[in-house]
């Protein structure tokens, strides 16, 4: 009996461990404001990317009269995408599904030579939270201040500094909502519309939408997207490997960690004494509450603010900067054991993304350079397929679509081949030289019903390939199509 | 015994149990979180204001209509009034535009073949077919072949009045049964087939007797036809000497023409459709490939 009492204790302990509560409550966190190298670099990000998206808008690129001169527009009604000298139209798509490919390799090369750098210093969530933590450390303070004030500040003076600080807030929200809409017209008019309160009702719904999303991501939810909404920490922690540099604590260096005074003394003893002072400035600079001492961790975004503020530290005791620092485990534990240190940054991984790259690129920048400015698409008529005319010959009749992505008018003569004496008439366009003529208008289509008709006998139920083909007349630049001549 | 465990405290969570219990495994009694509670008196607000301005409850012979007096009826009616709004600009062109006009004018044009192509499967494609290629007694609109003419004003008229229709002014003219009505005998309506089979060059059937066809053909047919068998598009007698047959080319199809007699109807479009779609129509037939 009492053999089975002794035995039931040590177990209740772990069923309570196991029982915890999955669910753990959010801490708030108030990262302290940090100096240095990887402080600079997401500040220098930080205003050259924002800048970008506030302000491209606002760039002129001139394309000629009736175009628009906006270099970067997402044109919804006429269908058209403008990227400084590029016009892409809705059937080249492809060019946005070949960037959306980049993208996503440009995302895994970054991952493959250091980890999560997009999660630290390029991603849209962790630039606006990097600006609204900014503010929030403006208005209130370093969390030093915030706790004092939490303690001594009048309750006027902390609900008029919290107001402020949502107001400003709200202000970044809703710039950022207003330009994103200012890609879909030209900015300056659309501008001009919305301060008079005569914008169209979409582009204040988008705003609206869009403060919203920014004010509570950035402001309030923070961290916790990282960690628990963005599927990309999961995708990349499968494709990274153990030679990829992370946000490391040197622990081979750091332990055993101890105040100053005491590992100075172990050291001059000639015991181990490591370099950490656990002062927790890395946990206070972090912006996503993580202890980097304790290893790599789902929280850490690889912003290197840790890195900032430990090099701090220890340039102020005179220890040598880079007890936090990109590198990786493997090495730290190979320094632990003595063994040399291995950084292979050219790796197959890292070399098959970059050959991706350059290869779907140069595809890229290929068919961009090489596109034609014209196009020409045929429908044949299915309903009749053929019909006979009273004089005994057979017609065929086609929609012709007709595609000039010049932005001067162009006219284009159709010739068609494959047909045996044939008769070809376009309904309502002229001929010039024995063959029909078409105009197209500037960076528009045309679409025109075309008639071949022969007498020729054809076999029965016969199937003609056609070729079809458009030239303009003054460049002599020609596309073409095919489809059939069908006979009873 | 699940009495027993009502207001019992989870050790591990220091939540109170709701006293249901399965298999050893008790329900925490955890609040639902608070904004999903204002989100749910949210919602039961919102619904009870909507009885109240927006139509609700049925009633025994009508329903509850709402503060706001709003009907789905008149919504669809604002919304068609917008659409004409929107076409009526293009509308007014065509109605004030003679024919020839729209079809010099390609803005013009292309609006009203788009309108015409509408309007045509609305209307028409039932019995032409929705691509117009027509059916047995259904004429083809794509070819070059027109019983009443296949101008701009022709085609017009006929879609405006008809053909045998119920509208005074639409085109008249009937295919006689010149059997059932005993006008010709068996033997005369077999000769008169073989002799039309002949006009436009069909292969003679054996015991064919062409030239007793052809006198029967000039005291009967003739007046309507021609001489020649070429056709009066003001009779809307069909040309006899070409390819194109509204009810088959064979031996014993013409002899049924013949016997029974035709005169399939065309109704007047004058009353049902407004002028501007009439228009639209006519430049849709004409330029579908056989327009005159
Ligand atoms: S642990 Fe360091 S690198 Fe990681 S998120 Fe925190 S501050 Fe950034
Ligand atoms: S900032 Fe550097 S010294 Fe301070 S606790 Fe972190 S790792 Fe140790």
């Amino acid at each position: 009996m009492s053999a089975s009492l002794e035995a039931a204790a040590p177990e209740a302990a772990t069923a309570t461990e196991d029982d915890a509560p999955l669910y753990a409550a959010r801490r708030k966190i108030y990262p302290i404001a940090v100096h240095g190298r990887f402080r600079r670099i997401k500040w220098t990000i930080l205003i050259v990317t924002l800048g970008i998206y506030y302000l491209l808008p606002f760039v002129r690129w001139d394309r000629g009269p009736g175009a628009p001169s906006q270099a970067v527009l997402i044109d919804f009604p006429n269908r058209r995408f403008y990227f400084f000298f590029i016009e892409i139209w809705p059937q080249e798509i492809y060019y946005i599904t070949g960037l959306l490919i980049l993208a996503a390799l440009v995302l895994f090369f970054m991952n493959a030579v250091a980890g999560r750098i997009w999660c630290g210093y390029l991603c849209p969530q962790t630039v606006w939270t990097d600006l609204f933590q900014a503010i929030e450390r403006l208005v209130e303070g370093d969390p030093r201040e915030r706790r004092e004030k939490l303690k001594h500040a009048s309750r006027g003076q902390r609900a008029f500094e919290a107001a402020a600080k949502h107001v400003l807030w709200l202000m970044v929200a809703w710039w950022t909502g207003g330009a994103w809409v200012l890609y879909f017209a030209d900015a300056p008019t659309l501008t001009m519309q919305l301060l008079k309160g005569q914008g169209p009702l979409v582009a204040y719904a988008w705003i609206g939408i869009l403060t919203f999303t920014t004010y509570v991501l950035a402001g309030h939810m923070r961290e916790q997207v990282c960690t628990y909404m963005c599927p990309w920490p999961r995708i990349q922690a499968a494709l990274t490997d153990e030679y990829a540099f992370n946000v490391t604590y040197r622990y081979d260096r750091g332990e055993p960690r101890g105040s100053f005074k005491k590992t100075e003394a172990l050291k001059l003893a000639g015991l181990p004494g490591g370099d950490c002072v656990d002062c927790k400035q890395c946990v206070a600079a972090c912006p996503t509450g993580v202890d980097i001492r304790e290893g790599a961790q789902l929280g850490c975004i690889q912003c290197g603010l840790c890195i900032d503020a430990c090099d701090a530290i220890m340039t102020k005791l005179s220890r040598p900067a880079g007890l936090i620092a990109y590198d990786t485990e493997m090495n730290v534990r190979a320094r632990q054991e003595g063994k040399p240190e291995q950084y292979r940054v050219l790796r197959p991984r890292t070399l098959l993304y970059a050959a991706l790259i350059v290869v779907i690129g140069g595809i890229m920048v290929g068919t961009l350079a090489t596109r034609s400015s014209e196009n020409v698409a045929i429908i044949h008529d299915r309903n009749p397929f053929f019909v006979l005319l009273s004089d005994g010959s057979i017609r065929n009749a086609y929609t012709v679509r007709l595609v000039n992505k010049e932005l001067v008018e162009r006219r284009f003569s159709i010739a068609v081949a494959g047909v045996p004496e044939a008769r070809v008439e376009v309904m309502g366009e002229p001929k010039e030289g024995g063959l029909p003529v078409v105009t197209v208008g500037p960076d528009q289509t045309t679409e025109v019903r075309l008639l071949v008709s022969t007498h020729t006998r054809l076999p029965a139920a016969a199937s003609l390939d056609v070729d079809f083909t458009i030239s303009d007349l003054a460049t002599g630049a020609s596309a073409s199509a095919r489809d059939h001549f069908k006979g009873p | 015994m699940a009495e027993a465990h009502h207001n019992e405290v989870d050790a591990a969570s220091g939540v109170s149990t709701t006293g249901h219990e399965w298999d050893g495994i008790r329900e925490l009694n955890n609040p639902l979180p608070r904004w999903w509670l204002w989100t749910f008196y949210a919602c039961i607000a919102w619904a009870v204001a909507y009885w109240v301005v927006y139509p609700a409850w049925p009633m025994v012979s009508s329903y509850t209509s709402g503060v706001l007096g709003w009907r789905s009826r008149d919504a669809v009616q604002v919304q068609l009034a917008g659409l004409r709004a929107q076409r009526a600009v293009f509308a007014e062109k065509l109605e004030a535009a003679s024919l020839d006009q729209i079809e010099q004018n390609p803005e013009l044009l292309a609006f009203a073949r788009a309108q015409g192509r509408a309007a045509f499967g609305d209307n028409c494609a039932p019995c032409h077919g929705a691509g117009a290629g027509g059916a047995k007694g259904y004429p083809n609109l794509n070819d070059d072949d027109w019983l009443w003419g296949g101008s701009l004003e022709q085609i017009h008229a006929t879609i405006t009045h008809g053909a045998r229709s119920t509208d005074d002014a639409g085109h008249q003219g009937n295919m006689p049964a010149f059997g059932t009505d005993g006008i010709l005998q068996r033997p005369d309506i077999l000769a008169a087939a073989d002799y039309v089979r002949s006009l436009s060059g069909l292969p003679p059937a054996p015991d064919a007797q062409i030239a007793k066809g052809k006198e029967v053909f000039e005291a009967n047919c003739a007046a309507c036809h021609g001489p020649e068998g070429k056709g009066n598009q003001e009779l809307g007698a069909p040309n006899l000497t070409d390819g194109i047959w509204l009810y088959g080319s064979s031996r014993a199809d013409i002899v049924a023409d013949i016997t029974h007699g035709r005169g399939g109807i065309m109704p007047a479009w004058g009353g049902r459709l407004d002028e501007g779609t009439i228009k639209a129509l006519t430049v849709y037939v004409h330029t579908l490939g056989g327009g005159k």
